[in-house]
């Protein structure tokens, strides 16, 4: 991408200083997981029996747990699951979706078989279609980016669908077929394309939302192992210590929070900066 | 020397649509025949919804007629595969009314420029196309350097040249022009439509120019057609239909372009009410409940084209 492209993704943020925060929350997040060992002032396994349940003082800012392990230093270890588990689901709704949506809206009687078997899987509650997931698949961090990116790919499917219909009626694009192209030249040089602006938000939506599918998933017992730092397991660990320790819960609970807003509001800038006709597929959304 | 390179025949084109809630056939093109002589510019003028895009789009294989022949060289168009489909899809070019919706925002203009070469593997080597990119460019007057610029970079009327350099590479031996200039500022129009007659001339293009402004079509045109629902109700050359329109239907539209001269203003034509609907064409002629000569046999029987007069004109009208 050249400077100009860039000044133009920049500018809905620097327009709105909630979204730049919300973009800032996102960095510090790529830079906790990348950088953990190195930020976190404690060993996130490292069990101390003599500070155990600490509340929050100027040597463990966020407290102890009831092994005496650093709340900070596992909140830190913690985004990286939570990337992973963000990007593993967008990556999923996006492989799944694109083809589909798209050879949907170039072959309508495909298309229509495809679209009706969307529909029905967009009736079952996408948590529910996660839990009986990991019923089936047993629990594990693959399984559940799978489970949740399930409930993601059919949204994500309609969308990328509604996108190519209109991008199939374009008048470029009847050109390039008046002058013979094919699907393969129709969907690399002009579907694609033109997807990049939109399937970002769409993937900042899907990122969101796939923290707080996460964090359900670990408070049930059946996400990431339990002894994988994550903000999900972290609550679950703490739940029976809720009187006693409530920081255990305050600091990843927070944590989800902030990390979904922040891509909520993320995916709203760059919603307002896109082409006004691409604009409405997402008004289920965010 | 005048090859007939283009030859629509009895041409039926319909589409599905939906109005409240019920579905319909709408026939927007309703047995139309043209030809088209090497060299020639044939205008093809009516009012919006007549029909003149669809017969471009049914031309180029963007639609699928429901009858009727079209042959390009001899060769059937519709039918056509293979090779003999390449050489169709190369030398039957369109040109599309809006430069803003036409160019992919994403592909730079040489890419786009390039696009029916690239299709059709066209070009000998990345050297190869880009010297015929440039050449394309400066033969519709904009600088080689555009081929790295986005269509957002670029005024209309550069738009809509660059839409043009995209039809004439490599050179086609007939441009369908839909409406090219009238999505342009008035001053971009007639610089535009230089241009065309300026291609026409220098690449020995040949033209189906539709448009609704009876101006822009008596300035480039050899050959009028004038449609109406769907039909062709009046074929001759340019100055025959300028100066001495016959068809009712013709009349009025000359009646209203505005002639600075009062004494060349065109009396007597009053046109009353709507046109019918599309959806269920009355069973005479379609334009009997405008019509000023309007008789009991308009309404019952459908007009034939058929030549009238002495100046190779042909006319679909009862009355004259
Ligand atoms: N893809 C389509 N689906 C349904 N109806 C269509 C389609 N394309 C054209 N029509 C209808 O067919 C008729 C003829 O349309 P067409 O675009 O050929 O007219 P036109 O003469 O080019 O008009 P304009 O001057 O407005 O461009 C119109 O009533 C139009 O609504
Ligand atoms: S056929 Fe009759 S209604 Fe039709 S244009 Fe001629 S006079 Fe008018
Ligand atoms: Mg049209």
């Amino acid at each position: 991408m050249n400077r100009d492209g860039i000044a133009l993704w920049l500018t809905p943020f620097l327009a709105r200083p909630i979204a730049l925060a919300g973009l800032c929350v996102l960095l510090a997040m790529v830079i906790a997981a990348a950088f953990a060992p190195w930020l976190a002032p404690y060993d996130p396994y490292a069990i101390d029996p003599v500070s155990r349940l600490m509340p929050p003082d100027a040597v463990h800012w966020f407290g102890t747990d009831q092994f005496g392990r650093d709340t900070l230093s596992r909140a830190i270890y913690s985004a990286r699951m939570a990337l992973l588990i963000g990007a593993g689901v967008v990556f999923f709704a996006l492989i799944t979706g694109i083809p589909v949506g798209v050879l949907s809206a170039l072959f309508p009687r495909l298309g229509h078989v495809l679209m009706r078997i969307v529909d029905v899987l967009m009736a079952f509650p996408s948590l529910l279609l996660a839990l009986g997931l990991i019923v089936i698949l047993g629990p594990s961090v693959a399984n559940s980016i799978l489970a949740i990116g399930a409930g993601f790919m059919t949204t994500t499917t309609r969308i990328i669908y509604g996108l190519a219909l209109r991008l199939r009626a374009e008048t470029y694009v009847e050109a390039s077929r008046s002058m013979g192209s094919g699907t393969w030249w129709l969907v690399t040089r002009h579907i694609l394309p033109n997807l990049i602006s939109p399937l970002l938000v769409q993937a900042s939506f899907v990122f969101a939302f796939a923290q707080l599918g996460a964090a359900s998933l670990d408070f049930l017992g059946l996400g990431a192992p339990p002894d994988i730092p994550s903000w999900g397991n972290m609550l679950a660990e703490s739940r029976t210590f809720i009187t006693r320790a409530p920081w255990l819960l305050f600091f990843p609970g927070m944590l989800i929070v902030l990390t979904a807003f922040s891509l909520n509001l993320v995916g709203d800038a760059l919603r307002d900066r896109l082409d006004p006709r691409f604009r409405d597929v997402f008004g289920g959304e965010g | 020397m005048s090859e007939t390179l283009l030859e629509v025949r009895d041409l039926k084109t319909s589409f599905n649509v939906k109005r409240s809630g019920r579905k319909y056939r709408l026939k927007a093109v309703d047995g139309v025949s043209l030809s088209l002589v090497s060299g020639e510019v044939l205008g093809i003028v009516g009012e919006s919804g007549c029909g003149k895009t669809t017969v471009g789009r049914s031309i180029v294989r963007l639609v699928q007629p429901d009858s009727g022949a079209i042959q390009f060289r001899g060769g059937d168009v519709l039918g056509a595969r293979g090779a003999a489909l390449r050489d169709v899809r190369l030398n039957l070019r369109m040109v599309f009314q809006d430069p803003y919706a036409s160019l992919n925002p994403r592909r730079s203009i040489g890419d786009s420029v390039a696009e029916a070469g690239d299709i059709n593997g066209v070009f000998k080597s990345r050297a190869d196309r880009a010297a015929r990119i440039a050449e394309t460019l400066s033969a519709v007057g904009l600088e080689p350097s555009f081929a790295t610029r986005y269509p957002h970079e670029l005024s209309g009327g550069q738009r809509q040249r660059a839409g043009i350099a995209r039809a004439i590479l490599p050179a086609p031996a007939v441009i369908i022009a839909d409406e090219p200039v009238s999505a342009l500022d008035v001053s971009v129009q007639a610089q535009v439509l230089n241009l065309m007659m300026d291609l026409r001339e220098r690449l020995g293009l040949s033209m189906l120019f539709i448009s609704h402004d009876i101006g822009v079509i008596g300035q480039i045109s050899d050959r009028v057609a004038v449609m109406y629902m769907g039909r062709v109700v009046e074929l001759s050359d340019a100055r025959t239909i300028l100066d001495r329109a016959m068809h009712p239907y013709t009349r009025a539209l000359m009646a209203a372009v505005p002639k600075p001269d009062p004494s060349q203003r065109i009396v007597g034509v009053v046109e009353t009410g709507e046109p019918p609907s599309q959806f269920n064409r009355p069973t005479g002629c379609a334009y009997a409940a405008r019509c000023p000569l309007a008789s009991e046999r308009c309404l019952a029987e459908a007009p034939l084209l058929r030549p009238i007069g002495p100046d190779n004109r042909l006319v679909a009208c009862h009355n004259l």
